[in-house]
C-alpha cells in the first residue's frame, strides 16, 4: 500500500465524519488527523494528487523483525476463506498499512505505535519462552495458543491483560486495512459503488429477511 | 429547479412542499430505512425522502431555463447548456469528495464553469479578504485583501461587494473594515455584527440491529442520505419543555467498509471472519438536527491581541446554550433510544446530561448569524434583501444575515437568499439606485 492509499483512508474517515459516520456510529477510529494539544503544528496536508513513496512525509517504524511478525499475525487473524483463489491479508500489503498508520503524527496513530510495536516485539519473545522459535516460524496450532491468551475471546490470565489491547488495536487495524482492499469488500459481502443507471433499492429476498415482503 | 434537488412533497406542517415540477425523484429507501419505517409508524414518527441537491434524473433543460428566467434569452441558453453538462446520478463514488459528473451540486463543478465561460466572472485565487473599502460617499467600493503568494496588499474596486465569506469571516471582514466613519467596523452602527451567532443543535447515539444481520447481499450504497425523519410533535409544543424542533438523519446499510468494519468483533481467523461478515451492515446511526435560538451570550468579536500570520485580528467567540437546545438534545438521544428498541437494537449509552448529548457549538458546521436581518436599522444588520443598513450596496450573500436557524440544513436557503438577493441588487442598479 502507498502513501497516497492511506492518505486516502485517512481522508475517507474524516470526510466521512460529516454525516455518514457519525449517523452510522461508526467505531470511533477516525480523529485521527486531530492535531496534538499542546498547539504543536505537524505542518501543512501533503499535495493530494501527487504520488509519495513509503516514508517519505514521515519515516516508518517497523523494524524488520516487527514486520515478519505483524505479517504472520496479520494472516492468522483474516486468513483466506478460499486459499486457492483469495490472496493472503498480507500480500495485500495489510502490514505496510499498519506502519503507515503506525508512523504517522497524529495523536490516534502515535498512541497506537507502542502499543503495536512492544506488543510485536512481546509476540516473538514469548514464542521464544514457549517454543524456542520466532512467532513467523510456529505451527498454526502454536501461534493459536499464544493467540487465544491474549484475544479476549476467552477471559484473559491476569499475566496475558496488557497483551489484550495489542491484540485488539492490531486486529483492528489490519481488518481496517484489508476489508477496505477490493477482495476485502468481496469478503464482506459490500458491492457498492459500482456505477449503475438505476438505484434498484432493497432486493425481494432482502425484503423478505425483515419481514417487509 | 436551478440546482436540482430530489424529494417529495409531503403535505406535512412545517416541512413545506416544493413548487410542482421542481423536485426530482427520490431515490427508494433502504432496506433498513424501511424497517424502521414500519416499526416506528405508531409513535407517529414520519420516515420520508428528504431534500438533497443531487440529480436523480436529469434537469428539464428545455423548460427549466424558461421559468428560471423569463424573457432572457441569454440567461436561457446559458441555463440550458450548464444543465446539459450534468449527468443523473450513477450511485456510486462518494458525493462528499466531490462529483465529476456534475450529479451532486456544488458551486464549483456546477455553476462556476458556466459563469467563467460568459467571459463576466474573474476569480482571484489565494487572496485573503481583509477588509471592505468605503468611498467619501458613504458607499462601498472594494475589497483589500492579501495575495498569499507574494504577501503584498491589492484592492479591487467595484459597484458592489458582496461579501460571502462564511458568516465567521463575514463578520471578521466587517468588524476588520474600521475607518472614521465606521470606527467599529463598516455597517456595524447597529453594534450587532457579530452577534447572535448560531449553529444546529445537534445530538446522536448508535446501536446494533439483529435483525440487519445477514441481509442477502445487495448494492445499499444510493446517494447518500435517502430519507429522514422531520420535525413531528410541533401540536405538542407545549408539553416538551423545551421551544422549536429537529429532524432526525438515520444510516444504516451494507455501506463501503472503512477503518471501522470489523473492528467490534472477537477472536481471530475463520471465526472471526464469519462475525464480520454476520456484523457487517448490522449497525443503526440515528443524528439529531435542530433548532437553535438566537441569544445574547453567543456572539463573536475581534481578539484584541491574536492576529493571523498576515497580522489581521481573528475572531474570538463566546457561546451559551440556552435551556431550550440543552432540553432539546436530551430529547434526541432518548428519542432515538426508543426507536432502537423499538426495532430490536441494542442501543448505545444514552448520554448522562444534557450537556454530555449535546454537539460542541460549531461542530455541526452550520454557522449563520453574525449579520442579522430585520425590520429596522438599530436591531438589524441587513434589511430584507440582504443589504446592510448602513451601506446599502454591501450585501451579505451568505448565512450571516440569518436571524434564526431552523432545523433545515441551511445551504438551500443561503442560495435562495443570496438569489433573491442578487436579483434585487441588478434591479436596484438599473434602477440607478446603486
Amino acid at each position: 500500500m502507498d502513501r497516497r492509499q492511506a492518505i486516502k483512508w485517512l481522508g475517507a474517515a474524516v470526510a466521512a465524519a460529516a454525516v455518514t459516520e457519525s449517523v452510522l456510529g461508526a467505531p470511533k477510529e477516525p480523529g485521527a488527523l486531530s492535531i496534538e494539544g499542546s498547539g504543536k503544528i505537524i505542518g501543512t496536508d501533503p499535495v493530494l494528487n501527487k504520488q509519495y513513496v513509503a516514508g517519505e512525509l514521515w519515516s516508518l517504524t517497523l523494524t524488520p523483525t516487527q514486520r515478519i511478525a505483524a505479517i504472520a499475525l496479520i494472516d492468522l487473524i483474516l486468513p483466506p476463506d478460499d486459499p486457492a483463489n483469495d490472496k493472503l491479508a498480507s500480500q495485500l500489503g495489510v502490514q505496510d498499512f499498519i506502519d503507515e498508520w503506525i508512523s504517522a503524527p497524529y495523536v490516534n496513530c502515535a498512541a497506537d505505535k507502542p502499543v503495536i510495536t512492544e506488543g510485536l516485539d512481546w509476540i516473538d519473545a514469548e514464542s521464544a519462552k514457549r517454543f524456542q522459535k520466532k512467532f513467523t516460524e510456529l505451527a498454526e496450532v502454536q501461534k493459536c495458543q499464544i493467540a487465544d491468551d491474549i484475544c479476549g475471546k476467552t477471559p484473559v490470565k491476569k499475566e496475558f491483560k496488557a497483551y489484550q489491547n495489542f491484540f485488539g488495536r492490531f486486529r483492528s487495524l489490519a481488518a481496517g486495512g484489508y476489508y477496505t482492499t477490493p477482495q476485502g469488500m468481496k469478503d464482506v459481502g459490500y458491492v457498492g459503488n459500482r456505477p449503475t443507471l438505476n438505484f434498484d433499492g432493497p432486493t425481494p429476498e432482502a425484503l423478505k429477511h425483515l419481514g417487509l415482503a | 429547479m436551478l440546482v436540482g434537488v430530489y424529494g417529495s412533497n409531503e403535505g406535512l406542517e412545517n416541512t413545506p412542499d416544493s413548487p410542482n415540477g421542481t423536485l426530482l425523484p427520490p431515490p427508494k429507501a433502504r432496506a433498513g430505512e424501511l424497517y424502521v419505517k414500519k416499526h416506528i409508524a405508531k409513535f407517529g414518527l414520519p420516515v420520508i425522502p428528504i431534500h438533497r441537491a443531487v440529480l436523480s434524473t436529469r434537469q428539464d433543460h428545455v423548460n427549466f431555463p424558461k421559468r428560471l428566467h423569463p424573457n432572457n434569452a441569454k440567461a436561457q441558453r446559458i441555463l440550458a447548456e450548464a444543465m446539459q453538462a450534468r449527468a443523473a446520478c450513477f450511485w456510486a463514488t462518494d458525493c462528499g469528495r466531490g462529483c465529476s459528473i456534475k450529479a451532486n451540486y456544488q458551486s464549483t463543478t456546477v455553476h462556476l464553469p458556466p459563469a467563467l465561460a460568459t467571459g463576466n466572472l474573474d476569480i482571484l485565487c489565494n487572496a485573503h479578504a481583509r477588509e471592505v473599502t468605503v468611498g467619501s460617499d458613504g458607499k462601498a467600493n472594494g475589497v483589500i485583501y492579501i495575495d498569499k503568494v507574494t504577501g503584498q496588499e491589492r484592492a479591487v474596486k467595484g459597484r458592489a461587494v458582496i461579501l460571502a465569506a462564511s458568516s465567521g469571516e463575514t463578520a471578521r471582514i466587517l468588524l476588520n473594515s474600521k475607518s472614521n466613519r465606521f470606527p467599529s467596523g463598516v455597517a456595524n452602527s447597529s453594534g450587532l455584527v457579530g452577534k447572535y451567532i448560531m449553529d444546529t443543535v445537534g445530538a446522536s447515539l448508535g446501536g446494533s440491529v439483529p435483525a440487519f444481520e445477514n441481509l442477502p447481499v445487495h448494492n445499499e450504497e444510493g446517494a447518500g442520505t435517502h430519507v429522514y425523519i422531520p420535525w413531528w410533535l410541533y401540536k405538542e409544543a407545549s408539553k416538551l419543555g423545551f421551544a422549536r424542533g429537529y429532524h432526525i438523519e438515520f444510516g444504516t446499510g451494507r455501506r463501503m467498509p472503512s477503518l471501522g468494519t470489523g473492528g467490534a468483533s472477537p477472536g481471530y481467523g475463520k471465526s472471526y471472519k464469519e462475525e464480520v461478515r454476520q456484523k457487517y451492515g448490522a449497525g443503526i446511526g440515528f443524528a439529531g438536527r435542530g433548532e437553535m435560538i438566537p441569544n445574547k451570550d453567543s456572539f463573536c468579536e475581534l481578539d484584541p491581541t491574536v492576529k493571523d500570520k498576515w497580522g489581521i485580528s481573528v475572531l474570538r467567540f463566546n457561546w451559551k446554550w440556552s435551556d431550550h437546545e440543552l432540553k432539546q438534545a436530551a430529547h434526541m438521544q432518548q428519542t432515538f433510544h426508543m426507536i432502537i428498541e423499538a426495532i430490536g437494537g441494542k442501543p448505545g449509552n444514552v448520554s448522562r446530561t444534557k450537556e454530555e448529548a449535546i454537539a460542541s457549538p460549531g461542530a455541526i458546521i452550520h454557522e449563520v448569524g453574525g449579520g442579522i436581518m430585520g425590520p429596522d436599522q438599530r436591531t438589524s444588520v441587513t434589511n430584507q434583501w440582504n443589504q446592510c443598513w448602513d451601506v446599502p450596496n454591501l450585501l451579505l450573500n451568505d448565512g450571516s444575515a440569518f436571524c434564526s436557524n431552523a432545523d433545515k440544513n441551511p445551504t438551500l436557503t443561503i442560495m435562495a437568499l443570496a438569489w433573491r438577493a442578487s436579483d434585487h441588487l441588478i434591479e436596484e442598479m438599473r434602477k440607478g439606485n446603486i
